[in-house]
């Protein structure tokens, strides 16, 4: 995280971002946004309208989407705010892009439950497709991060890939969801275990077994 | 108001309080870095933990805690000494402990703090955070790797200066204090955060490795780079004086200052007239007293003489050169140089009467040819805080970026007499409405404008006078109490077209039209006025002499010697006892006491300290009307006199701030 840095202002920036702007649809999502909020207080959706900047940057480049210094700028200007007030946010949350990345951010989380049930193979599988932490593939598609835990420790181990989680991964399913993603098509998200739907205990519950088929009263068994 | 226990003793704080201020009223010490009484609550760096009943039981932010009745707080228990203890070695963590190359050695928080309330011992081992290095402009250096996130900066910025240029980036350990894309700090005010920082992550870079805070000789002043009159301290060393820094007085400047005033110091030893000047065959020629006295002798200009006194002069050396020009029979006596020539009848319609500290609860402010910005620096923060409070701001004259909400009425003078009927009726309305002329406004014939307005809106009132007008020169005061001042401004004494002329440090007049006169120039530095001069006589900076300074209230101030003048410079006042030996005339003096108490019997409001009293504002029922596109006198907020001009920093400021010119700097 200590090496998150805004892409360098330069005149290649600004010529290409200096005119940023919303299409029609986002500045009609972007009036709603800023509606929500009670007058005089429009900063508070600087983090709804840079995350709307990013997807509107990422739709335009076809990527998952990042945060070059103009489009700050304009967000800044659209809530009349100075502009390190944005950057400040923009650099404090690590869902905002500060430099460019690939088509698929490939978010793999390393914390300890994902470590002990073998996040270790799924990073193995990534370098094996050519994917290196914090650089983006050649061809654009895959930039991968590590991350720490994102909440889907009864899944482990799991990946985040732009809006989607991948859970319950081993080498093999992560192996085929990056070529599925690389040809274009979508592979199906949440867990990859067969037999499983969410995060319902594998092999049928261990707890409240008497409550599976009908309402169980455990009250005199206390 | 609270009754509440500290340290077992019980005291009674007003409502409102923090816990922090009530351990203060009770006379303990709370070791602090990011609260600071003109700042809002940050609550960040924890170091003022106390430990509070009734409550959760663990130490608690004191500073961001509100006192209440029946609190029991203890700032001496283990629990504190542990949890003080434990915050110092955390901040000390990152912290690169490079204290003996660091400028803020010797008047160090973080220093004086990790002494009375640290381990003594680290027992950390591992790296060191370090952080890339920041730039922040030409007055602040920065080593950032020194931060520990106070964010007294940012708040700063944010909230006194008006300007958000300072901000916090990234999170957590990451986190960074830095502008944006690391552009200079741009504002009149950016080098008080060099004060404010607590540890030596920002400081003053012409300062840099000068000297250490335990070597100097502290000497209190007043500023006379503008006429607020700002409370300084000079530290000199020898015969130098190597910093300025605000004095805390919540009347005048609180505890800010301006930089342009922060950095007077890098001129005072520079472009120093050091020695007499004679005029010989159009040439300026070095010369010693004795010939200098006897040249301005041979003169002989009868009472055809005249006075002009600079911006930066105290009111003692006013007294002495109008005593010497009464001795020789004249009376023309003239200190607004640049022509102005308002009516100075009565010393009440040309005062800042709402005073510095009350303008703050004025309710409706209208800015009448004032870029108060460049004017009055430290003016600005007080309008913030009027606006905070809900006051409204309309500004006539060319629009500058006011940092607050205000409403441009025009540039032109004669719109304060046709006011929009929404704009009149708010101040009609308004509780405690101001209006504050500047420059601009007296220049155009704004003073009997202004006063219609305030008559006609009633601006003085039971307990209130909002009637204001703000001058630019620290001496416009004092000078106009003892005087200072023709009927037809600086255009009579040209009119008059004295033989002898006897400068100030007159630097801003137009010395062309004097092309006929004696011009004895009687200054510090060679600027304009010795250009022009025919005889120069070396002179005492505000830094070298003891005087008496008025601001634009009315604030009778004193300022100390700090050193000598270099060279065969003398004090002002001896110059002009010599002056009358050399014309054979008697002034009555023979020593700074006994013309400072020849100045007091004259004008008693200039030997007590504090506001003098210059009795009510005339009522006027009709005014000649105010007109004229209104001009800012300002061109060059860092070069506005001859200190500022002499100071490589200013220039430098002006050049890379003002006209964005970059000056490269060799690498460090």
């Amino acid at each position: 995280m200590a090496d998150r840095h805004p892409e360098p202002d330069s005149p290649a920036l600004r010529a290409r971002w200096g005119q940023f702007a919303w299409t029609g649809d986002n500045a009609a999502r972007a009036q709603d946004i800023i509606a929500r909020y009670p007058a005089g207080r429009q900063r508070s959706a600087v983090m709804p309208l840079l995350d709307l900047a990013q997807r509107q940057v990422g739709a335009e480049e076809q990527t998952q989407g990042w945060l070059p210094l103009p489009v700050m700028e304009f967000v800044a200007r659209e809530l009349a705010m100075p502009v390190i007030r944005v950057l400040e946010v923009a650099t404090f949350y690590t869902m905002y892009n500060l430099a460019p990345i690939g088509r698929f951010h490939v978010q793999i989380c390393g914390t300890t439950p994902c470590m002990l049930r073998g996040s270790d193979d799924i990073m193995a599988a990534c370098k094996a497709k050519g994917l290196k932490k914090g650089h983006t593939t050649p061809d654009g598609l895959f930039t991968l991060t590590e991350v720490e835990c994102m909440g889907n420790c009864a899944s482990a181990p799991m990946v985040q890939i732009n809006d989607d989680n991948y859970e319950d991964l081993t080498a093999d399913s992560m192996t085929h969801i990056l070529d599925e993603l690389a040809a274009g098509r979508q592979p199906k998200t949440g867990t990859q275990a067969p037999g499983r739907h969410t995060v319902e205990p594998l092999g049928g519950p261990t707890t409240l077994v008497a409550m599976v088929s009908e309402n169980h009263d455990y009250r005199g068994e206390w | 108001m609270p009754k509440l226990k500290v340290d077992g003793v019980e005291i009674e704080v007003p409502a409102g309080a923090t816990v922090l201020q009530a351990c203060e009223l009770a006379g303990k010490e709370i070791p602090r870095f990011c609260y600071h009484e003109r700042l809002s609550i940050a609550g960040n760096c924890r170091m003022c933990l106390v430990e509070v009943k009734p409550g959760p039981p663990k130490p608690q932010a004191s500073c961001a805690l509100p006192a209440s009745e029946g609190q029991e707080i203890r700032t001496d228990s283990e629990m504190v000494k542990k949890a003080r203890e434990g915050v110092m070695e955390f901040l000390l963590i990152n912290h690169p402990l490079d204290c003996p190359i660091c400028d803020q050695g010797g008047e160090c928080d973080l220093q004086d703090q990790s002494v009375a309330y640290g381990r003594g011992a680290s027992r950390y081992h591992e790296e060191k955070r370090a952080v890339t290095q920041k730039t922040m402009g030409p007055l602040i250096k920065t080593v950032m790797t020194r931060c520990i996130h106070c964010t007294r900066c940012v708040r700063f910025s944010e909230e006194v200066a008006g300007v958000d240029e300072i901000g916090a980036l990234y999170r957590g350990e990451g986190m960074q204090i830095a502008t944006y894309l690391e552009q200079a700090a741009k504002h009149e005010l950016s080098a008080n955060v060099i004060d404010l920082c607590p540890v030596g992550a920002l400081t003053s870079r012409p300062y840099a490795f000068e000297a250490r805070p335990w070597e100097l000789k502290k000497t209190i002043g007043i500023d006379v780079s503008d006429a607020i009159g700002a409370n300084i301290r000079l530290d000199s060393r020898g015969r130098e004086v190597l910093r300025i820094l605000p004095r805390v007085n919540d009347d005048v400047n609180e505890e800010w200052l301006a930089d342009r005033a922060r950095y007077l110091v890098d001129g005072l030893t520079r472009r120093r007239l050091d020695t007499p000047w004679l005029r010989v065959d159009g040439k300026l020629q070095a010369a010693t007293w004795a010939e200098a006295l006897a040249a301005v002798g041979k003169v002989h200009p009868g009472s055809s003489v005249a006075v002009i006194a600079g911006d930066m002069v105290d009111c003692e050396t006013m007294f002495a050169a109008k005593k010497l020009a009464n001795a020789l029979g004249s009376t023309m006596l003239e200190g607004r140089q640049t022509g102005l020539a308002y009516d100075t009848s009565n010393l009440a319609a040309v005062a800042f009467n709402s005073t510095l500290a009350g303008i703050e609860s004025a309710d409706a402010i209208l800015i009448y040819g004032s870029h108060v910005r460049d004017e009055a620096p430290l003016l600005n923060p007080r309008l913030r805080k009027a606006v905070k409070a809900g006051a409204k701001v309309w500004l006539i004259g060319p629009w500058w970026d006011t940092t607050y909400p205000a409403t441009h009425l025009g540039d032109d003078a004669s719109v304060i007499d046709a006011l929009p009927e929404d704009v009149a009726s708010v101040f009609a309305n308004a509780a405690r409405p101001a209006i504050i002329i500047g420059g601009g406004a007296l220049a155009k014939g704004g003073l009997g404008a202004g006063l219609g307005f305030a008559a006609r809106f009633n601006l003085v009132r039971e307990g209130w006078n909002g009637f204001n007008v703000l001058h630019f020169a620290a001496a416009r005061m004092g000078g106009l109490m003892l005087g200072y001042a023709q009927a037809g401004g600086i255009g009579d004494i040209v009119a008059a077209a004295p033989k002898l002329v006897i400068s100030l440090g007159a630097d801003e007049v137009d010395w062309s039209k004097f092309a006929n006169s004696l011009i004895v120039h009687i200054g510090h530095h060679g600027d304009k006025a010795a250009h022009a001069a025919d005889v120069i006589l070396p002179a005492a900076a505000f830094s070298e002499k003891d005087g008496t300074y008025v601001n634009t209230e009315g604030r009778v101030q004193f300022s100390e010697k700090a050193v000598f003048a270099p060279g065969e410079a003398r004090e002002d006042w001896t110059i002009l006892r010599a002056l009358a030996d050399a014309f054979g005339v008697t002034v009555g003096f023979d020593s700074f006491d006994e013309l400072r108490a020849a100045m007091i019997a004259e004008v008693p409001a200039l030997g007590a300290e504090g506001l003098a009293d210059y009795g009510a504002i005339p009522a006027i029922a009709d005014h000649a009307p105010a007109s004229g596109v209104i001009g800012y006198a300002v061109k060059d907020r860092y070069l506005t006199n001859a200190i500022g001009r002499a100071s490589p920093t200013l220039q430098r400021c002006s050049a890379e701030l003002i006209h964005g010119v970059f000056q490269a700097e060799a690498a460090e």
